[in-house]
């Protein structure tokens, strides 16, 4: 039990395979490039489909660290992995050198820069957010425009980052269309009199409990869905904004006039990740995140023997999923530790 | 309206534009719509900027307006637009600066087409042959005539004689910039400052000491649109498209409208007036129009160039209001006499 395992990344997926691999009796060592673990989750307010608070969650990964002697190094990025010969060694950004058994690679994803689709003038017109500002909003107690004013009309454009050629992201992320249908009802909740129409391409409710979510958006909440993509967005004099979008069902183009519109950032592979890859000779896809060996046996094995991935550094997933992945990968680890001697 | 976000998307859409020697050829429809503005962009090319630049008398339509009306085919456009390399490579000239929107948009949808379709060039290349006996070279660089003055705006200001300065304020000229279509919006990387917040008319504006203004419709079409308006039974539909254009402006009060295209003057100059005649409703105060510039006109006015050598009672919106507010010289009795300018033009002094 004298190896020792390096987690890349201190997300959701690092610290419960990190924890996992710790309270197996492994020397278990966590890299994370911020000042605090648990990645995009500390940003997320309220989760779908069941609206639990995510410090709920982010305290049950506090308590399986503290728990397991998983040791975490902060504000620490590892550039780059080399084989070499009986293991692995690792360079982090303060010029470190360490040597390990086994890597496992969990650096996450990246939200999708929104001010990368110039037409919906996010970081030029004010009351243009994204999905991760809302919930910054919703975690103050308080949903605002620049002005102070609280919306009274407000959007949500699904798909912004994914099932788009033109930026390159040809995948969906999935997780976009449940978190609109979600904070749109937020939005709701904090607003009865409020109105709000989504903007989508297609409604993906793929995950357990989505589609109710959904169906209570719609009946509950009167939301409108409107299906097409927003071709541009404009700012009055009043700082309101002008959105035009076809709707496809009916088959004309609209153009509404709104107090807020939020951007539903998809998920890109991060881009300590990407570094890392192309560094370590890692092989990506064709979605530019980690390829697995194997897309159905091999989910949690690299292009390299002896390094291993988890959770969203592979693909879009949820919370659920992520933390599945995360486990997935212990046995893995285990059986190459087992054979390797 | 954060500039900073604009800012980093300009810094994001650079071209190279060349320094010098420059081929350039005319418009088609130009020379009719707002006279003044080719003759002056060559004489601040030649006399101001001491540039080398050249047209040459054969030089002939692009044939962009046919082919974007649906009149003349892609592989006749295309032997049309060889021809025009043809002779700019005859007159050894390799930076080719176009004065029409639409035909630079033309020249790039078509050296695009040439770079990924190696034989579509080889068969226009072979047309061009059997029909002229010429050959061609590929433009080593390629820019609008207002890229250029894009370019040379800092040497234009420091020669300027008047600011885009309101006299009676101090504060700067609220300037609406309106962007053909066809100059970047197919090809974003060709345009300074990409498609949806093209900086090329902006960047003078600012250097000129102006203000752009934002505003909704700002995209929206000038009401040309080629069919919309060549298509007779269409005009309501281009007359409308403008109207979209002044409503969503007038908030903001703008001064001025610049523009960098041939159709987009005459049609934002022109429907004005028609709008006026059929609902009595004028877009600026006092009754008054927003008058509306080519850019060669604006940097003419700012270099100290008289107005009515520019061609400026050429204009249905009068622009007048701009001029007083500038605080440029003129004399109201010349604009429609040209007495002086017909004398200077005789002894080929014109903008002297």
């Amino acid at each position: 039990m004298d190896k020792h395992v390096i987690i890349i990344g201190g997300g959701i997926a690092g610290l419960e395979a990190g924890s996992k691999l710790s309270g197996q009796g492994y020397k278990v060592s966590l890299y994370e490039k911020s000042n605090r673990t648990g990645g995009h989750l500390n940003d997320w307010y309220k989760l779908f489909p069941d609206r639990r608070n995510s410090s709920e969650v982010i305290e049950y990964f506090k308590k399986i660290v503290s728990d397991s002697g998983l040791k975490i190094f902060q504000d620490t990025s590892i550039e780059r992995i080399k084989e070499n010969g009986n293991g692995f060694s690792i360079y982090s950004d303060k010029g470190e050198e360490v040597e390990a058994d086994v890597i496992v690679i969990a650096t996450g994803f990246d939200l999708f820069k929104s001010s990368r689709k110039e037409e919906y003038g996010y970081g030029i017109y004010d009351n243009v957010i994204s999905s991760s500002d809302l919930e910054a909003m919703f975690r103050a107690g308080e949903v605002v425009r620049s002005d102070g004013k609280h919306p009274k009309r407000t959007g949500f454009v699904h798909c912004v980052g994914s099932r788009d050629e033109k930026v390159g992201n040809l995948y969906c992320s999935k997780l976009c269309c449940v978190t609109a249908v979600k904070q749109a009802i937020e939005v709701k909740e904090l607003d009865p009199d409020a109105k709000v129409y989504c903007f989508y391409m297609d409604m993906r409710m793929g995950g357990a409990y989505y589609e109710e979510l959904y169906r209570e958006a719609q009946e509950e909440w009167g939301i409108s869905f409107i299906r097409g993509k927003v071709s541009e967005v404009g700012e009055t004099i009043d700082n309101n904004l002008i959105v035009k979008v076809e709707d496809t069902l009916l088959g004309r183009p609209l153009k509404l006039e709104l107090d807020m519109l939020v951007l539903m950032a998809g998920m890109e592979m991060s881009e300590p990740g990407e570094k890392l890859a192309k560094a370590s000779f890692l092989k990506t896809g064709e979605n530019k995140f980690f390829a697995s060996a194997d897309h159905h046996f091999g989910s949690n094995l690299s292009s390299i023997k002896g390094v291993f991935l988890a959770g969203t550094c592979t693909m879009p997933m949820n919370i659920t999923e992520t933390i599945s992945h995360a486990r997935a990968v212990v046995p893995d680890v285990i059986d190459y530790l087992e054979k390797k001697g | 309206m954060k500039l900073e976000g604009k800012k980093a998307i300009w810094s994001e859409y650079q071209k190279e534009i060349a320094d010098d020697r420059y081929f350039y050829v005319r418009s088609c429809i130009r020379q009719n719509f707002f006279p003044g503005s080719e003759v002056a962009f060559l004489r601040i090319m030649k006399d101001v900027l001491k540039k080398d630049i050249y047209e040459h008398p054969c030089h002939t339509t692009c044939s962009g307006i046919g082919y974007h009306g649906d009149v003349v085919p892609v592989e006749t456009t295309m032997t049309v637009v060889a021809r025009q390399f043809a002779i700019m490579t005859e007159a050894g000239y390799t930076n080719y600066v176009p004065s029409c929107i639409t035909s630079f948009g033309l020249y790039t949808e078509i050296l695009e087409t040439w770079h990924h379709f190696p034989e579509i060039k080889e068969r226009v290349q072979e047309n061009l042959r059997r029909a002229t006996g010429r050959e061609f070279e590929i433009p080593e660089n390629l820019a609008h005539a207002s890229d250029i003055i894009f370019k040379f705006r800092k040497e234009i200001a420091t020669q300027a004689k008047y600011r885009l300065v309101n006299k009676y304020t101090g504060e700067p000229l609220k300037v609406v910039d309106h962007i053909g279509c066809h100059y970047a919006k197919m090809f974003p990387s060709k345009g300074v400052g990409g498609a949806e917040y093209p900086y090329v008319l902006a960047g003078m504006v600012e250097e000129w000491g102006g203000q752009v203004i934002d505003y909704p419709e700002r995209r929206h079409c000038c009401g040309f649109g080629f069919r919309q308006y060549l298509v007779q039974a269409n005009r309501g539909f281009s007359v409308a498209c403008s109207r979209e254009k002044f409503e969503s402006m007038a908030p903001f009060r703008p001064d001025m409208i610049i523009t960098n295209c041939p159709g987009c003057p005459m049609f934002l100059d022109r429907w004005q007036y028609v709008i006026g005649e059929m609902e009595g409703k004028t877009y600026g105060p006092n009754g008054q129009g927003i008058p509306v510039f080519t850019y060669e006109e604006v940097a003419g006015l700012v270099l100290g160039f008289d107005p009515w050598d520019l061609g400026l009672q050429m204009h249905q919106t009068s622009c007048e209001p701009v001029l007083d507010k500038i605080g440029i010289e003129y004399d109201p009795e010349e604009k429609f006499t040209l007495n002086k300018t017909l004398a200077k033009a005789k002894k080929g002094k014109i903008f002297v």
